[in-house]
């Protein structure tokens, strides 16, 4: 009850956000905070709720930019066919949800490969994979540009009462973009992990001799998770593409998954909350840090920070709220559900 | 009389395994062995520690590999079936070692056990459709009924981790029945209970039976066995030396040498 009243608070808040807060920048930051909290959420439904750690995250997120760039911008290449691949320009949001389903099929293939054995083979599966993507987007020019990255992405539009389709490009605008497709995520999110698809993933998690002697079939679950991550991965990619409107190799660089795995571990792997709460924390941070101290010292800050809150909050920060909230309120002395 | 099928597989019979024999590394774990279990039929399998009991269960579920023989449910061979599948047939085991989803709360561990009972997929679960709440309301009512039934009504909402050992052995036995099978493979229920406690699982065992399961049980306590088994089966080092009524069994030499011998647990 008390965190669904401050879950509504905090929507508020976020939804008027740029009413009061009349700082550009300031709104810009936190739209690409918010991409990265999407990354995140996506993340955890694998690292938090499975168990499994994707260490080529990014290489969904990237896979999503990417084609939803490209399908936006319209794209020829020369495959050995007879002739070239012309493929039209499309309209934003067709793009936007091509990009969701191909990297919803990149997923599959990933989880596939790579869940006949799992654990430390996944890892290794995710990390390649990331790289090999990388080394596509920068060598295959005809498609991607290659280095010189691909420009003048369209911004994604909408139908706004009175004013026909309009294009996206304020950073408000970009803001509440976020803002909503980070929302729908959540509840998907939440959705999926409170029901008995959710119960699966999480029995595997806890117990796998356990949920398999049930009837939880592995492989076919994990996979599952890893459509379903990719595909908002994917999305947050896309979003990417059409705020930044320029995409290059570098999305699919590793440090962008380390920073996607830091905000799911220190705002709580495994709970709805967890990478929102993370996210906004270290997404925050360096853009807080800037101007107090040099570069250098920000990044030790920010090193340490981490350190901090794995050391003495290892579950992570939700929660370690979560039982505090309960060891101050008997009232709210429940048991800690499966989901928070 | 044993009716056989196409396969040759004994069709009347619940489980019926051939010439099942386990090799781990140079050791022979099981070499060789052949039962049946009728439906219906509690049937103890009993033997010495070490004598490839768990090692069984591990093969007959599909956890373990079998370096020979084979293993027919209801008439059907189960080579190269994984243990969910196994399941989804409706033959479920316990552990011998507690396993419970320690994290979550009794109820959840009961409401994830009912996996099988339900349908909902991802489609149903994103978009929560009437059918998925209709059938999240069925699957509630069935995890308190189960609970229920193993009379741990009362502890809903404690931390699985938490309850008392006793307790836990309860809910081992809670989480398989939700699984709702026709045959159920009890790896050593009654193992560090206390006298009251083993007879009252005894009863449950029982009851269970009544419901129509039939029970494949492996126990250590030997005043169990003997009251509650139609049929005992003793193995030891990795074969069957004697097969019968548990008075039958309880006469054999074989069987009296192998206990001493042991120098563990005497029978009777
Ligand atoms: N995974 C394994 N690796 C190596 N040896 C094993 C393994 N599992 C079982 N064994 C061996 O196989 C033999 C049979 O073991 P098993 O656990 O089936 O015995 P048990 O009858 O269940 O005994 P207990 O009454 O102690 O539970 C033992 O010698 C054991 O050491
Ligand atoms: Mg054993």
């Amino acid at each position: 009850m008390r965190a669904r009243f401050g879950g509504l608070l905090f929507l508020a808040l976020a939804a008027t956000l740029p009413l009061w807060l009349r700082d550009p920048y300031f709104v810009a930051i936190l739209t690409s905070t918010g991409i990265f909290i999407i990354a995140a959420i996506s993340l955890n439904l694998l690292l938090g709720f499975t168990g499994q750690l994707s260490l080529g995250h990014a290489a969904f997120f990237g896979i999503g930019a990417y084609t939803s760039a490209l399908l936006s911008l319209g794209f020829d290449v020369d495959i050995g066919l007879p002739s070239p691949v012309v493929v039209d320009p499309k309209p934003v949001w067709i793009a936007f949800f091509g990009a969701v389903v191909v990297s919803g099929l990149f997923g599959w293939l990933i989880g596939k490969l790579a869940f006949r054995v799992r654990g430390a083979y996944f890892v290794i599966v995710t990390i390649s994979f990331a790289e090999v993507m990388r080394m596509v987007a920068l060598n295959w020019v005809d498609l991607t540009e290659g280095p010189m990255a691909l420009n003048n992405i369209p911004p994604l539009s909408v139908l706004w009462p009175g004013h026909g389709l309009t294009a996206l490009v304020t950073k408000s605008q970009q803001y509440w973009l976020v803002l909503a497709v980070g929302v729908v995520c959540y509840f998907l999110v939440a959705r999926m992990v409170r029901s008995r698809l959710g119960r699966a993933l999480i029995a595997l998690r806890e117990n796998e001799p356990l949920a398999r002697s049930v009837g939880v079939r592995v492989t076919h679950y994990l996979v599952v998770a890893t459509v379903v991550s990719a595909a908002i991965a994917g999305a947050a990619g896309a979003l990417y593409a059409h705020c930044v409107r320029i995409v290059d190799p570098d999305v699919f660089l590793f440090i962008y998954t380390v920073t996607m795995v830091i905000m799911v571990v220190t705002g709580g792997k495994g709970t709805l909350a967890g990478p929102v709460v993370g996210g906004l924390i270290f997404g925050l941070m360096p853009q807080a840090l800037r101007g107090t101290a040099p570069p250098e010292v920000q990044w030790i800050i920010y090193g340490i920070g981490i350190i901090l809150i794995v050391f003495f909050l290892p579950r992570g920060i939700v929660p370690a709220f979560a039982d505090l909230a309960r060891l101050r309120m008997p009232a709210l002395r429940k048991p800690a559900s499966l989901v928070r | 009389m044993t009716e056989v099928g196409e396969n040759g597989a004994a069709r009347n019979v619940a489980l019926d395994v051939r010439d099942l024999a386990v090799h781990i590394g140079g050791l022979v774990a099981l070499g060789g062995i052949s039962f049946q279990v009728p439906f219906g039929a509690i049937v103890s399998l009993i033997g010495p520690n070490g004598a490839g009991k768990t090692t069984a269960f591990n093969v007959i579920t599909g956890f373990m590999k079998a370096t020979d023989g084979q293993v027919f449910f209801r008439g059907r061979d189960l080579a190269r079936l994984s243990p969910e599948r196994i399941a989804a047939l409706g033959m479920v085991r316990t552990f011998q070692r507690t396993s419970l989803f320690t994290a979550c709360t009794v109820f959840e561990n009961v409401l994830t056990a009912l996996h099988l009972r339900g349908r909902t997929g991802l489609l149903g679960a994103l978009l929560r459709l009437p059918a998925m709440q209709r059938e999240e309301a069925a699957l509630h009512a069935e995890a308190r009924e189960i609970l229920d039934f193993v009379g741990l009504a009362g502890r809903a909402d404690e931390i699985a981790g938490n309850l008392a050992y006793g307790e836990q052995r309860l809910l081992g036995l809670a989480i398989a029945l939700a699984a709702k099978p026709t045959l159920l493979l009890l790896d050593e229920p009654a193992a560090g209970l206390n006298p009251s406690e083993t007879e009252s699982f005894k009863q449950l065992i029982r009851r269970v039976r009544e419901r129509g399961a039939t029970v494949l049980l492996v126990e250590h306590d030997m005043q169990m066995v003997m009251s509650i088994s139609d049929q005992v089966l003793v193995l030891n080092q990795g074969r069957m030396i004697a097969a019968g009524s548990p008075a039958e069994v309880q006469r054999d030499p074989e069987v009296i040498r192998a206990y001493l011998g042991s120098g563990k647990r005497a029978a009777a």
